[in-house]
């Protein structure tokens, strides 16, 4: 294959991945922004997103049965979490950060402990080659970054047209503010709680047949996530998108050219250097 | 040197508004100067210049006829200007006497060698002299965030003073107090005259008129009028702008 | 500080070590060992603590300073041969630098930001361990063997029971003699103020900067000496240590014992790591554990163990 093929392949991994990191990382944003917590167990959500869909896929046969209730198993989970642990000790940042850090053990164990510490395929529920002529590509892989797309998009027009996603943008601007219009604050935080978890587990539903289900694969979906937020910017949609292709386009050259290995190291060097210069603030914290 | 402290042009734009726009203003030594203004004058901003908090946006900060301002705020510190907050802050966690140590020590940490091994007896006996100066000899052993309003104001003043400040800036220092802790403070202030020269932001008209030598008057980022206190009473810009008159 | 007892804080400390000594005479070998390796651990805990519990900044990126150590004593002995002494030098040295970048990096972060910062460091570099895995030996790491110490003109093995745990006691009683001191000392009691409130202690004339860099500097040191101590006695290097577990595990032991005490890290770890370990033996989600440990002291004891102790009995605890 020529160079240009290959540029050609990673544009397409590229994108695929983007679309995808898109949604998970926007399920993170949405819980910086309107709640102002670091959940670290956010790549867990995704990790049990992957786990859900194996399961009902394998026990019902439906892709899109699993396709579906992922999401809604994930987000109650979330829900809960959230009304156990972080609702109790009010939403407190330091506080939120290790008892996410205890539930990102807690749900990585459980899965470990019942599902086991192997991966395991879900198959496509869709399975066609596109031949394009230096390379056959799956055709999975597109309809993937299609959902990825229309599920962005449908994110988008919830936020800006539904009351929910007024109530979502309002608490995230000012809460004080938010609560003086009767804006039901702690509802709306474990609703976007919830949220944040089901764009990841659809997200790893969607890319799960591609990539298998495994107990670990959180950790990866957490760090992009950040990598993604942090240079996106908190809440800011267009931000997340436009930093998830950066991201996710610039793994898939370094990872078809290079190696992936090698693309994780560079993203990990520089969103720690660009949040290390413009971290300020970046939290809402008191910039003196 | 009768010139303590200067700004030349200083300015400082936060975004879309210019809080503070190309301000000359002189402070002597020895004097009681007040600064009074209607609120968003941006008196609290010119003093955060001077005291290092802001970084301007043009212009420059001298003090003692040195440039100081591309010096950090804890340098500033070291050269005497020492800044009591308009909303108070100490360390509500720490004792009493833990707040005012952390600012005597300040004073007697010069080399490497003092961060490891200070005179414990030496600080305490400052530490006791400080609280007794502004009256919290009783107050020690409490949390700081315990104290009622009034005594935690007197207590950030008491470390501003453990510092041994030149030019000790107040900002609304009376806000909050009563009547009678009111005077307390105006008396302490009279007391520190003697020593540092004292800038003060006030919207107490009755203190200013009482402690003040000069008075410098803000209004949308600039100085509209300076002089002595009778004579800003009767300025009729001053009128206008403070009074509706 | 104020409710200060120094003469019965120093005997405390003296008094546990006599007491970590002398348990060799008692203790099984099984349980000496777990003791040798718990003690080299506080250490780890003490460095971390110094950082969160007194300069108020939370790390998860420790673990490359703990690795730094770990990873400059093992290769010099593996590829360059040097000897015990020279080669803890080196992973001193190996922590120091990384510490002294990272501190300079994030200077000016705190809070969440500090904490994915280092977070983001700490996985790039266990990710360049995994890729230089020809020198570094990767995964699976590589094993030392031989290991002695030449003193007194005795010759020492590293890997006798008894030299490994008295070995152990000493760089834990290093690390702790040097956090109790740290903690009443001026520099200590200018940490807590930048943690209690950053911008009154700048306007009392302190360089936070300066000091932050401090914080960071001697709290990675310290992790770095662990590694290195643990290479040393447990003659072995792997990028196991550089993950983002032994990050979290810090954070678990000091939050365990009592953040911003000195007795809190050893506490932290030796629970811990007893749990962990019976854990282990009943179920493969044996770190489960760690996960429900974090969750309750969140809900509950934020103070910790020690922590809550002092609170409740003991004020004059360091």
């Amino acid at each position: 294959m020529t160079l240009g093929a290959h540029l050609f392949l990673a544009l397409l991994e590229g994108t695929v991945g983007a679309l995808v990191l898109a949604l998970t990382a926007l399920g993170l944003s949405l819980v910086f922004g309107v709640m102002r917590i670091v959940n670290v167990a956010h790549g867990e959500f995704f990790m049990l997103g992957a786990i859900v869909t194996w399961y009902v896929a394998a026990t019902t046969g439906s892709f899109l049965l699993a396709l579906v209730a992922a999401p809604l198993a994930v987000a109650t989970v979330a829900v809960l979490a959230d009304r156990l642990v972080l609702r109790p000790i009010g939403y407190e940042p330091e506080g939120t950060i290790v008892a996410t850090i205890g539930i990102l053990y807690i749900l990585q164990q459980l899965v470990l402990m019942t599902y086991g510490p192997y991966a395991r395929p879900v198959a496509a529920p869709v399975y066609f080659r596109v031949d394009f002529p230096w390379f056959g590509y799956s055709g999975y892989k597109l309809v993937v970054a299609g959902v990825a797309a229309v599920l962005l998009l449908a994110t988008w027009v919830a936020l800006s047209w539904t009351r929910l996603g007024l109530y979502l943008r309002a608490t995230q601007q000012d809460r004080e503010m938010a609560q003086a219009f009767a804006v039901p604050v702690e509802r709306v935080y474990t609703i976007a709680f919830g949220v944040g978890a089901g764009l990841a587990a659809v997200a790893a539903a969607l890319i799960v047949p591609v990539q298998q289900a495994h107990y670990l694969m959180g950790l990866d979906a957490l760090l992009l996530s950040f990598v993604v937020v942090i240079l996106g910017g908190l809440g800011s949609l267009r931000g997340t998108v436009v930093a998830a292709f950066v991201v996710g386009l610039s793994d898939g050259l370094i990872s078809v050219l290079f190696s992936p290995t090698l693309a994780k190291i560079a993203a990990t060097l520089l969103v720690g250097l660009v949040l290390a210069v413009r971290g300020r603030g970046l939290f809402g914290e008191e910039v003196a | 040197m009768t010139r303590l402290l200067e700004t030349r042009a200083v300015s400082k734009r936060f975004g879309g508004l210019e809080a503070v726009s190309a301000v000359d203003f002189r402070v002597d030594r020895g004097e009681v100067r007040a600064l009074i203004g209607p609120n968003g004058a941006g008196k609290t901003t010119l003093v955060g210049l001077i005291s290092g908090r802001l970084d301007p946006t043009a212009g420059q900060v001298f003090f003692r006829e040195r440039d100081v301002t591309r010096l950090r705020a804890w340098d500033r510190v070291g050269l005497g200007i020492v800044y009591t907050f308009q909303v108070t802050s100490i360390y509500r966690r720490l004792s009493v006497r833990d707040n005012v140590a952390l600012a005597v020590q300040r004073r007697r940490l010069r080399r490497l060698l003092d961060w490891i091994a200070l005179d414990r007896d030496g600080l305490a006996r400052d530490v006791e002299a400080a609280l007794a100066r502004v009256g919290l000899g009783d107050l020690g052993g409490q949390p700081a965030g315990a104290l009622a309003y009034g005594h935690q104001r007197v207590l950030e003043v008491a470390m501003a003073l453990a510092l041994e400040p030149e030019l000790l800036i107040l900002d609304e220092p009376t806000q909050g107090l009563a009547a009678g802790e009111i005077d307390a403070l105006c008396r302490l202030v009279r007391d520190v005259a003697g020593t540092a020269t004292v800038l003060l932001i006030e919207h107490n008209l009755g203190v200013v008129l009482e402690l003040a030598s000069r008075v410098t008057v803000m209004d949308q980022g600039r100085i509209i009028a300076e002089g002595t206190p009778r004579e800003i009473e009767a300025h009729p810009e001053v009128q206008r702008v403070y009074l509706g008159r | 500080m104020s409710a200060d007892r120094p003469g019965l804080t120093l005997a405390l400390h003296l008094g546990l070590l006599a007491v970590l000594g002398g348990l060799q005479l008692v203790l099984p070998a099984f349980h000496l060992a777990m003791l040798a390796r718990i003690m080299v651990l506080a250490s780890y805990a003490v460095g971390y603590n110094l950082l969160l519990g007194y300069a108020g900044l939370m790390s998860l990126g420790h673990a490359m300073f703990f690795a730094a150590g770990m990873y400059g004593t093992g290769l010099t002995i593996q590829h360059l041969g040097l000897g015990v002494a020279a080669s803890l030098l080196a992973g001193l040295v190996s922590a120091l630098m990384v510490a002294a970048v990272v501190g300079a990096i994030t200077l000016r972060t705190a809070g969440p930001a500090f904490l994915i910062v280092t977070m983001m460091l700490a996985q790039a570099f266990y990710l360049a361990t995994l890729y230089f895995n020809d020198v570094t030996g990767g995964d699976q790491g590589f094993i030392l063997s031989g290991l002695g110490l030449e003193l007194g003109g005795r010759r020492w093995a590293l890997a006798d029971p008894g030299v490994k745990y008295n070995a152990a006691l000493i760089v834990f009683g290093a690390s702790l003699l040097l956090s109790l001191w740290l903690a009443r000392s001026p520099v200590g009691r200018v940490l807590v103020a930048m943690r209690e409130n950053e911008e009154r202690t700048r306007l009392l004339g302190y360089n936070t900067l300066r000091l932050k860099l401090f914080a960071v500097v001697v709290s990675g040191l310290l992790a770095g000496l662990a590694g290195s101590a643990y290479t040393l006695l447990f003659s072995y290097v792997g990028s196991t240590f550089a993950g983002v577990l032994y990050s979290i595990y810090p954070l678990l032991w000091t939050l365990l014992g009592g953040a911003g005490t000195t007795l809190g890290p050893l506490v932290g770890t030796l629970v811990m790591t007893y749990v962990v370990d019976v854990a282990s033996g009943i179920t493969t989600g044996y770190l489960i554990v760690v996960g429900a440990a974090l969750v309750v002291m969140t809900l509950w004891a934020p103070a910790g163990i020690v922590g809550g102790i002092r609170a409740r009995w003991a004020r004059w605890l360091p």
